[in-house]
């Protein structure tokens, strides 16, 4: 099976920063992954690498078999993409929003589609208020409702629970683990060590540029008994 | 095409939404114009055998096209990279072609909009004739684009608010203030007659304007070939810059 995603020998430098140095990865079809690592690690480097928001200066990334730069309306149809900062058009409206993103995939009438995405996250009284008048977790569950207009097949999150209450971090995990089940490929990326060790089957660990750990969540668990995997990442972060 | 669609709906309703800062303001700023030049000017001049203001009005209408394309273009893309909402269009599989056609296209759009607002503002204060609405036609929307085009370059280029001013004080204003807007080249010295022509801004306002009074100083065939081979240039290096990525995709 081609795999949701493949990362081959990825380096990217900023200046003379190296922020990804030789990064090679593959997920699989299905996955629930984790991308975990300290601040600077590279992880929103590696994404928007994925995303061909950051050109790297060697390697080769794919979504589903389609090449991100060579094939890259192939590969970002397939893909769909939180960003980490909290960002917005002011000028529209949450449904206006979703119906513009929607366009911009191709896709002319949506708002089935919208309407369910915005239940889920919990939006539904807010779809005709405008981007500037939502809260901080409002404009974060919307980037995230973005992220999935076009129903991608492969769906990286970069912390999409900073800033979110309780409540909506429950609901949002439903969803995304239905999603999961429905055959999506999650990616995700989080400071929340025990959401990781929850919710992904296979985690990466991360510093300064490489991969210093990738297995399974029992796997890495076992190496360290009786641990969580907050024990298991410091003492990786250790080596 | 829906990719395409949206984008420019999108590129459009964003100045609409604030009509009143983006068409509005610069009606009035050229109706000032007009009152202020033409009321000095109007008894003592006469170009192309003309009154002032009747040779004014087509110059300002031409002038805020050019100047609303290019903002248009110019500060949509440096407030999407400012706030970081240039994401949601970077993300998508829209081809840079597609891009590059939907940000000219809502220049070249808000520019005709401006246009026709500052002709209707103005028309009421001279005599206007219409020989040509072709040329008219023709010249507004060839040189809204490559202005739109500009834009989208200047928009790329610069990272904060004030390197765009300067792009927009530093070059936009003096391209399309020195063109012919206010006078016929033909009053200047020989000398700056001469610096007018390598202008393509001039050809664009001479052709304009033959579309009104039927006389300007080139052929209006001529001047289109120039605006349409400055436009092909603009075009072409902006192209390239959208598909390179740069300051766009790190
Ligand atoms: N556009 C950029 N220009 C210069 N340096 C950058 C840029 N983007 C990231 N970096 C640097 O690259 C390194 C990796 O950053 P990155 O954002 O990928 O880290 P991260 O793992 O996502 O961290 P966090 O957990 O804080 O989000 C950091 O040292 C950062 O300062
Ligand atoms: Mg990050």
């Amino acid at each position: 099976m081609t795999p949701a995603v493949a990362i081959v020998d990825v380096v990217k430098h900023f200046g003379t920063l190296k922020a990804l140095d030789g990064v090679s990865l593959s997920i699989e079809q299905g996955e629930f992954f984790g991308l975990l690592g300290q601040n600077g690690a590279g992880k929103t480097t590696l994404i928007s690498s994925l995303a061909g928001l950051v050109r790297p200066d060697a390697g080769r990334l794919s979504v589903l078999g389609y090449d991100v730069i060579r094939d890259f309306r192939d590969a970002r149809r397939r893909l769909g993409v939180v960003p980490q900062e909290l960002v917005f058009d002011p000028f529209f409206n949450v449904r206006e929003t979703l119906q513009i993103q929607s366009g911009y995939f191709g896709i002319r009438k949506n708002d089935d589609w919208i309407d369910e995405i915005l239940h889920h996250l919990d939006l539904t009284g807010k779809a005709s208020v405008n981007m500037r008048r939502l809260s901080g977790g409002m404009k974060r569950r919307v980037l995230v409702a973005q992220a999935l207009v076009h129903k991608p097949p492969v769906i990286v999150l970069d912390e999409p629970t900073a800033g979110v209450d309780v409540e909506l971090r429950q609901g949002l995990w439903q969803f995304v683990r239905r999603l999961n089940a429905e055959g999506h490929t999650i990616i995700l990326t989080t400071h929340y060590l025990e959401e990781a060790e929850n919710l992904c089957g296979r985690i990466a660990l991360m510093k300064q540029g490489r991969i210093l750990a990738l297995d399974t969540t029992a796997n890495l668990m076992a190496a360290h008994p009786g641990g969580t995997l907050e024990d298991v990442f410091v003492r990786t972060m250790q080596q | 095409m829906t990719g395409f669609w949206t984008l420019f709906y999108k590129e459009f309703l964003r100045f609409w939404k604030v009509a009143f800062q983006t068409v509005a303001a610069p009606v009035l700023t050229a109706l000032l114009y007009l009152l202020i030049f033409g009321h000095v000017l109007d008894d003592h001049v006469r170009v192309h055998g003309v009154q002032y203001t009747s040779f004014l009005i087509p110059g300002l209408v031409m002038m805020q096209v050019l100047q609303n394309a290019f903002a248009n273009s110019s500060s949509s893309l440096i407030q999407a990279k400012i706030t970081g909402s240039i994401v949601f269009v970077l993300l998508p599989p829209i081809p840079y072609s597609a891009f590059f056609v939907a940000y000219v296209l809502a220049a070249v759009v808000r520019g005709l909009m401006v246009g026709v607002g500052v002709l209707l503002a103005t028309v009421w204060f001279a005599e206007i004739t219409v020989v040509s609405p072709l040329w008219i036609l023709v010249f507004s929307i060839t040189g809204g684009a490559m202005f739109g085009a500009l834009g989208m370059i200047a928009g790329i280029w610069a990272e904060k608010f004030d390197q765009l001013a300067a792009f927009q004080n530093f070059l936009i204003m003096p391209l399309t203030m020195l063109s012919g807007v206010f006078y016929s080249i033909y009053t200047l010295p020989t000398f700056w007659q001469g610096v007018s022509h390598y202008n393509p801004v001039f050809y664009m306002i001479d052709g304009f304007r033959y579309g009104f009074f039927g006389v300007s100083d080139v052929p209006p065939q001529s001047s289109l070939l120039v605006v349409a081979a400055c436009f092909a240039v603009v075009s072409l290096l902006t192209l390239q810059l959208l598909k390179s990525g740069w300051k766009l995709r790190a």
